[in-house]
């Protein structure tokens, strides 16, 4: 390295200058490796490795068992209607406020509201809903003593499928109203006006400008959300316990103690994870990074 | 009756009147041009006529036909917007389409007519590209493309050129023009830009607060301007300050300088002041120039603008300015140096308001 | 028509929130038979656990919000002043735990830094502690770079910097004086963000075994029925605190610019 002497000949210091601009990012890179990047490459080797640290497939193989599918079905299940139901029930009151002609001060609380709202999950999200949606839960009785419908004698429980599902929406729905809100107020008025000019008609212009326009940022929204609640632990098990068989909580029980009898099982559970979350979060950096050129 | 009519037309939004009793008749086939400065109400009446604001009071009328009941989709016109709004999720071939597929044309005519158009826009080559795959100027030929489709009845033009610089401006505009006469659409086109609208319009209406102060030929607005806001927003214009010495005569004084003007002074007495208006380019003070009124005075600046040379004369209590053309013998005036500056009477307007 | 759809969806969705709130602050009020009562609240605030784990974690939050400024502003300052050209893929890598579910990272981390491993830092409880810290850090990346990122957008730091290099400052001086101050706000959104996040966490703070909030919360809610409530009422409370401060110094940085 350059010692002090060489700064008053600048020219000979420029070649020492280059690695020192790169040894800014130096700590962050190595936090970066040590605690993101490395430990999610041990799960990803480990699925591909025999405890003896041999190359294998048999821990891939071994998640095609019924109990680990179904668990991996009731997740993907679970994640897909709640990122549906969010997309389309956020979709709905985003539009309402924005389009909808209601008043204009609804928009700022509504959004400071959806950013409470959408980081309001865990273990607490769970307690407001089994306070409302459980056995004894405030809806469930008011519904039954004064509206004369008994939730559980229709199939509903909130430690169940759709329970999750309902619960889930809590942060969902904010969050999509959180991401679509500015897409809604990005459809210019003059694309609206030079449609109705042009003769069309308002279901027209909803169909063949505004849908097609929005679709990137719904689908995408759509992705982020699946991935939101694939890997949404800590609602799942304060809500259910281990009662409900799905990925997240499956893999909590295998590295709190081995449950699935081989410790790389547990690699490949959660390398599995990592490649539907992975895949979700492609379509929705393919699908913004498209949305956004148009609207450039 | 005219083609395009519009009748004592007002609009209100809220307690604010910005378009006070305006009236216009446009022939079939005319190029007309709303200008004035922003927030004049042109853009307002542009959209009324386009269905997008109801007048709070008047009539619009197009081909015979009231427009009071006609949402913008069942008008029949054409728009061309300041931003473009070309649909971003089609390309250019789909825009032009869109008039003629909500129209439920055939697929083989809304096809051949998208070709014609591309063909009158000069871009053909362009069909597949994608809006934000093009340039201001390119994106803005689309849209004259798109709303010219589906054979509007008028075509209205809202501020088209001002997103573009300026060297596509004029050739946008000197295109725009090209394909209207082309055509033989009826046209309005709204500007700040008198420059724009002197350029390419049959008729140019001036607006200023709400209402049309003068509405004639491009040459008869500038060279006649009626009242002292259009003296002042087309060209650039010497404002000069005078004193009636005798109204039979039309006899008046600039400083200490007497100066008989053509025109009669009206219902005025000696001893008025009255504003005279002249253009910067209608003198002259080289020896030889030509001109039955003379005004002499003190040169105080002499400003080289390329093609022209712009000189300020002081005369009596007002400053007037004028411009020669360049040219590589000529030698300007010297700060302090007094000058004599040669016109015709006639082009000495009197501005009353 | 058009309006009565829209407010339609908006009561629907209003219903949809305040519920659930309504039902979780009725239930914890109910400890006590038949009448309105605090009982659940005062349960809570006087269980020992409660203040051990709480104390816990407001320590964690705010361990992990110094550790997060010290690595973030200074590598978001240095990128974009010196390395351009490196801020997609730092981007990329600062989304990558909205991706990776926590609960895989976390399982990586047991792996990685176990007792017989190269950094054994589960090995003792301070290692424990520290590991968690940098598991929070990594969970609030997403937040606290965006945040400070586009705090730095805002401003023009390269003129910034020159300016106080030619009146003779130092690196460290200029990031504490110049840069900080001037993201301060961003980085008190990042910082009520991630303090959010931390103070409710659970699936990390459960598998490395560490007395936290959320860990506790949730060994409650298996074994009690009211406290629960009181407690999800106390969280849902500290949330809206936290994202009303952001709106709060949001609104003081408009209000100390606009006059200028």
């Amino acid at each position: 390295m350059s010692s002090d002497s060489s700064a008053a000949r600048p020219p000979a210091r420029e070649p020492f200058r280059l690695p020192l601009h790169w040894l800014g990012a130096a700590p962050f890179a190595i936090f970066v490796l040590l605690f993101l990047i490395m430990p999610t490459m041990r799960i990803v080797i480990g699925a591909f490795q025999t405890p003896e640290g041999s190359f294998t497939l048999e821990n891939i193989r071994g998640l095609f068992t019924t109990s680990i599918l179904s668990a991996y079905w009731i997740s993907i299940k679970i994640s897909i209607a709640s990122a549906l139901l969010g997309c389309l029930i956020g979709f709905a009151v985003a539009a309402a406020a924005v389009l909808g002609g209601l008043p204009k001060w609804i928009r700022g609380p509504l959004l400071t509201f959806s950013g409470v709202a959408s980081n309001f999950a865990g273990v607490p999200l769970a307690f407001a809903f089994l306070a409302t949606l459980g056995p004894v839960g405030l809806l469930t009785v008011f519904l039954k003593t004064q509206v004369g419908i008994d939730l559980r004698a229709l199939g509903f429980n909130i430690l169940s499928f759709w329970g999750l599902t309902v619960t889930y929406l809590f942060f969902q729905i904010p969050l999509m109203i959180l991401i679509i809100t500015p897409a809604l107020d990005g459809l210019k008025r003059e694309w609206r006006e030079a449609a109705q000019i042009l003769g069309a008609t308002n279901a027209q212009y909803w169909r063949m400008v505004a849908f097609p326009i929005l679709l990137p940022s719904f689908l995408g929204t759509l992705a982020l959300l699946f991935a939101n609640a694939f890997g949404a632990v800590a609602t799942a098990i304060a809500l259910t316990g281990s009662s409900l068989n799905i990925v997240p909580i499956l893999l909590f029980a295998q590295i709190r103690g081995d449950v699935l009898g081989n410790p790389h099982l547990g690699y490949a559970l959660a390398f599995g994870m990592i490649v539907v979350t992975g895949i979700a979060n492609t379509i929705y950096i393919w699908l913004r990074a498209r949305s956004e050129r148009w609207l450039k | 009756m005219s083609f395009l009519n519009l009748t004592s037309i007002q609009k209100s939004f809220g307690p604010v009147q910005v378009v006070k009793d305006f009236n216009m008749a446009i022939e079939k086939g005319e190029f007309v041009s709303f200008l004035g400065p922003s927030g004049c109400g042109k853009t307002t009446v542009l959209r009324m006529i386009a269905g997008f604001e109801t007048p709070s009071g008047g009539t619009i009328t197009i081909n015979g036909k009231s427009q009071a009941n006609l949402r913008p989709n069942q008008r029949n016109i054409g728009m061309v917007f300041q931003a473009y709004a070309l649909f971003p999720n089609m390309n250019v071939a789909e825009n032009v389409a869109f008039g003629l597929k909500v129209a439920g044309r055939p697929k083989a005519e809304i096809d051949q007519r998208v070709k014609e158009m591309l063909g009158l826009i000069k871009l053909d080559h362009l069909a597949d590209r994608y809006p934000y795959q093009m340039s201001g100027g390119q994106q803005q030929r689309v849209a004259l493309a798109r709303a010219l489709a589906p054979k509007p009845q008028v075509l209205l033009l809202d501020e088209p050129l001002s997103a573009l610089d300026a060297k596509i401006r004029v050739s946008l505009r000197e295109e725009i023009r090209m394909i209207q006469q082309q055509l033989g659409i009826t046209t309005v086109f709204v500007t700040h830009d008198q420059e724009e609208a002197l350029s390419i319009s049959d008729r140019i209406v001036v607006m200023n607060a709400g209402k049309a102060d003068q509405i004639g030929a491009p040459a008869e607005i500038y060279n006649r301007p009626a009242t002292r806001f259009v003296a002042n927003f087309v060209g650039t214009l010497n404002l000069i300050e005078a004193k009636v010495v005798d109204p039979a005569s039309n006899r008046v004084s600039i400083g200490d300088q007497g100066v008989t003007l053509r025109e009669p002074l009206g219902a005025v007495k000696a001893g008025d002041t009255i504003s005279l208006a002249l253009r910067p380019e209608a003198g002259s003070i080289a020896p030889d120039a030509k001109g039955d009124t003379a005004l002499t005075g003190e040169v105080i600046s002499s400003n080289f603008l390329g093609s022209v040379i712009r000189t300020r004369m002081k005369v009596g209590p007002s400053v007037i300015s004028f411009d020669m053309f360049n040219s590589p013998g000529l030698v300007p005036p010297a700060v302090g140096e007094t000058a004599t500056l040669r016109f015709t009477a006639t082009d000495l307007l009197i501005i009353r308001d | 028509m058009k309006k009565f759809w829209a407010w339609g969806a908006l009561i629907f969705g209003l219903l949809y929130f305040i519920l659930p709130l309504v039902g979780m602050t009725n239930f914890s009020l109910k400890m006590r038979r038949g009448v309105y009562s605090l009982d659940a609240y005062a349960v809570v605030l006087g269980d020992p656990r409660f203040q051990e784990t709480f104390t816990y974690s407001i320590l964690m939050a705010l361990a992990t919000i110094v550790f997060g400024v010290l690595l973030v502003v200074p590598t978001a300052y240095w990128v974009r002043l010196k390395l351009p050209g490196l801020r997609p893929y730092i981007e990329f890598v600062t989304l990558l735990p909205l991706v990776i579910p926590a609960i895989v990272i976390v399982f990586g981390y047991i792996r990685l830094y176990n007792t017989s491993s190269w950094l054994p830092l589960t090995g003792t409880t301070t290692g424990t502690n520290i590991l968690l810290m940098f598991g929070y850090a990594t969970l609030a990346l997403p937040y606290m770079y965006r945040s400070v990122d586009t705090g730095l957008r805002s401003i023009d730091i390269a003129t910034l910097t020159e300016a106080a290099q030619s009146l003779g400052a130092g690196w460290t001086t200029i990031l504490a004086k110049i840069i900080l101050p001037n993201v301060l706000v961003a980085v008190l959104s990042g910082a009520f963000l991630t303090f959010a996040i931390v103070i409710g966490e659970f699936t990390m703070a459960a598998l490395l075994n560490r007395p936290a909030f959320g860990p506790y919360m949730q060994l409650l809610g298996a074994n009690r029925a009211y406290e629960p409530a009181a407690l999800a009422v106390m969280s849902f409370a500290l949330t809206w605190g936290c994202l009303g401060l952001i709106q709060l110094v949001s609104r003081f940085q408009k209000g100390a610019q606009s006059p200028a």
